[in-house]
């Protein structure tokens, strides 16, 4: 099977989206100097991985659960509070991620096996309550994980901006930890991404679809509903987890806004939907459009308010004055779902006809 | 020779409703039984209830020796029960040949056994890289009863799988049924239509009102037009 198992983006048009992000993720640095761009790439790239990983439930296994922030927040917790205890090294960096793998584990296969077995409504409710309960926590144990403020850290030397690997700058960019930073960031969420490919272009993700689509039908041809469901959730789990470890080791600090907002399982849930749910490719489209909209509508808006109070243009510097960019993004989410209710991967995917036998 | 199947006095309840009221029914082993009845009369519950998809409520259900009443349903599949549905039930967002791997349960598809069904259903092969959605009604059906067959199976439950379908599709459906009948393994095959039910199967069972009310030979049944008149309310002449 192939390094994208066989299920590559379908349709020229996306193929071309996809190889762009891609490509302009992976020469980021090069591409897009500055502190601003770089921090936007990598939660891009962060936020891939987290999109994938929700897609695995919710696209795939028709699961949805309002917990998965929860297992980020463990991967950012585990790694950054490691680092915070144990100081500055890659054991630390280890041993944080193993233990919040472990934890997560747990706490997808409890919500899992204790959860999956009632109707979908009561499990997102379930979910729900089960995030806010350790958002709740993380900010009361103020004196492991520094409570509302979180910790800031400091990361393997190899990490550090400070840290120079090499005397000269590569095409004008400096060799810095920065850098390195960069690519693990980009390299990791790589990797885990096209291991959540094959997750769902194995058997097993057949069979995931096939509960989603029918489980009664599923489980009279001999597949285990609870097993299937809950093994789903732990890899994704797991997958939400790396995201969170990288987001930690990216910014240096771990706190609820950054780690376990309930915000940022919305923003999820929006770039699955943007991108297309049930597959994968549109988590990569979903999170590029969403973070790149985040981190640059403000300044859009606020050059088109300047260009039209300079042409003395009537109620359009109100309009798109920078503070309402939530306003204007929650529009083109909403035109986004009525014109492409199967996100922009299904917008652009070639239209079906019946295939014959290869 | 497969194993025979025996419900022995099978309640079941759906919500407030009491469907099955002690069902005795037994499909001999290696021969094909049809369940005929009027509609409401508990068929479709039946092999719900065999299939593990209801629970019996009261009553035995056995598979050879094996007891299946307290199994869940895909332990039932797992004991080599296939089910093909009243539904055409195919996983619309997977291809056919998808749809025919989820069949092969205990691992890759026999490729002599896929020829066999090929044989009996070409449009298969044909839209093997197809969505199952995008396919006929009839061709559905088909994929249904495919991915029922795809491994050998100890019993098979299969429901009024010529419903909706056209008369020359009806027509390789039966000559698939006769086939499938050969390998020797045990069926219990709901159907409406008459005719087929008379050309493919060896033992009758008939139900009214959540209870078996008859039990004989297809082809005694099929003789005695005042016994299809009291039973069914029609006769083999009318459905020519």
């Amino acid at each position: 099977m192939s390094l994208l198992s066989g299920d590559g983006p379908r349709g020229r048009p996306l193929q071309i989206l996809i190889g762009a992000v891609v490509l302009a993720l992976m020469l980021a640095p090069f591409l897009f100097p500055g502190a601003k761009a770089l921090n936007t790439s990598a939660k891009i790239c962060v936020m891939i991985l987290l999109v994938a990983s929700y897609d695995v439930l919710i696209g795939y296994a028709g699961i949805v659960s309002f917990a998965h922030v929860m297992f980020f927040g463990v991967g950012a917790y585990g790694v950054g509070l490691a680092l915070y205890g144990l100081g500055a090294s890659w054991t630390a960096v280890a041993i944080g991620l193993v233990a919040a793998a472990a934890l997560s584990l747990a706490l997808a296969l409890a919500i899992g096996l204790f959860s999956l077995r009632v109707q979908s409504i009561f499990f997102a409710m379930v979910t729900l309550a089960v995030a806010y309960a350790f958002n709740v926590l993380a900010s009361q144990l103020s004196d492991i994980t520094g409570g509302e403020d979180g910790r800031s850290f400091k990361v393997p030397a190899a990490l550090q901006p400070g840290f120079k690997w090499l005397d000269h700058p590569i095409f004008g960019v400096p060799a810095s930890g920065k850098l390195i930073a960069y690519y693990l960031v980009f390299f990791v969420a790589a990797v885990a991404f096209l291991v959540l490919l094959r997750v769902v272009n194995s058997p097993f993700g057949r069979v995931l679809q096939a509960i989603r689509e029918n489980p009664f039908r599923a489980e009279a041809l001999g597949y285990r509903i609870v097993f299937h469901r809950t093994l789903a959730t732990c890899i994704s789990a797991l997958g939400a987890t790396v995201a969170g470890a990288l987001s930690a080791l990216w910014l240096r600090y771990v706190g609820p806004d950054t780690a376990l907002s309930f915000s940022i399982q919305v923003d999820v849930l929006v770039m699955v939907v943007v991108g297309g749910m049930g597959s994968l490719w549109g988590a990569i489209v979903g999170a590029a459009v969403f973070v790149v909209a985040e981190g640059y509508l403000q300044d859009l808006m606020g050059a088109l308010a300047n260009a039209a109070a300079e042409a003395h243009l009537p109620l359009l510097p109100g309009l798109f004055d920078p503070h309402r960019w939530l306003l204007w993004l929650g529009l083109a989410f909403v035109l986004a779902v009525y014109f492409a209710p199967a996100g922009i991967v299904g917008a652009l995917k070639p239209a079906e006809g019946k295939g014959k036998r290869t | 020779m497969s194993a025979g199947l025996a419900l022995e006095g099978v309640h079941t309840h759906i919500g407030r409703y009491h469907i099955l009221q002690g069902v005795d029914l037994d499909a001999p082993g290696g021969l094909t039984t049809m369940l005929l009845g009027r509609n409401g009369a508990g068929k479709t519950t039946t092999l719900r209830t065999i299939m593990g998809l209801w629970r019996a409520s009261k009553g035995r259900i056995a598979l050879g020796d094996r007891a299946l009443h307290s199994l869940a349903a895909s332990d039932v599949a797992r004991l080599g029960v296939g089910y093909a549905p009243e539904t055409m039930a195919v996983f619309s967002d997977l291809t056919v040949k998808e749809n025919l791997i989820l069949g092969a349960r205990q691992g890759p598809m026999d490729d002599r056994r896929l020829a066999w069904i090929f044989g009996f259903f070409p449009a298969l092969r044909k839209f093997w890289l197809s969505r199952a959605g995008s396919l006929s009604g009839g061709q559905k059906q088909m994929l249904s009863i495919a991915r029922a067959i795809v491994e050998p199976r100890e019993l098979l439950l299969i429901d009024e799988p010529t419903k909706g379908l056209a008369p020359a599709i009806v027509g390789a459906l039966i000559d698939c049924l006769k086939e499938i009948k050969a390998t020797g393994v045990t069926i219990l095959l709901v159907e409406q239509n008459f005719r087929v039910a008379a050309e493919v199967g060896d033992e009758v069972r008939v139900m009214d009102n959540g209870r078996v009310v008859h039990r004989g030979s297809m082809r005694d049944l099929a003789a005695d037009q005042r016994l299809q008149m009291r039973l069914l309310g029609l006769s083999l002449d009318s459905h020519q």
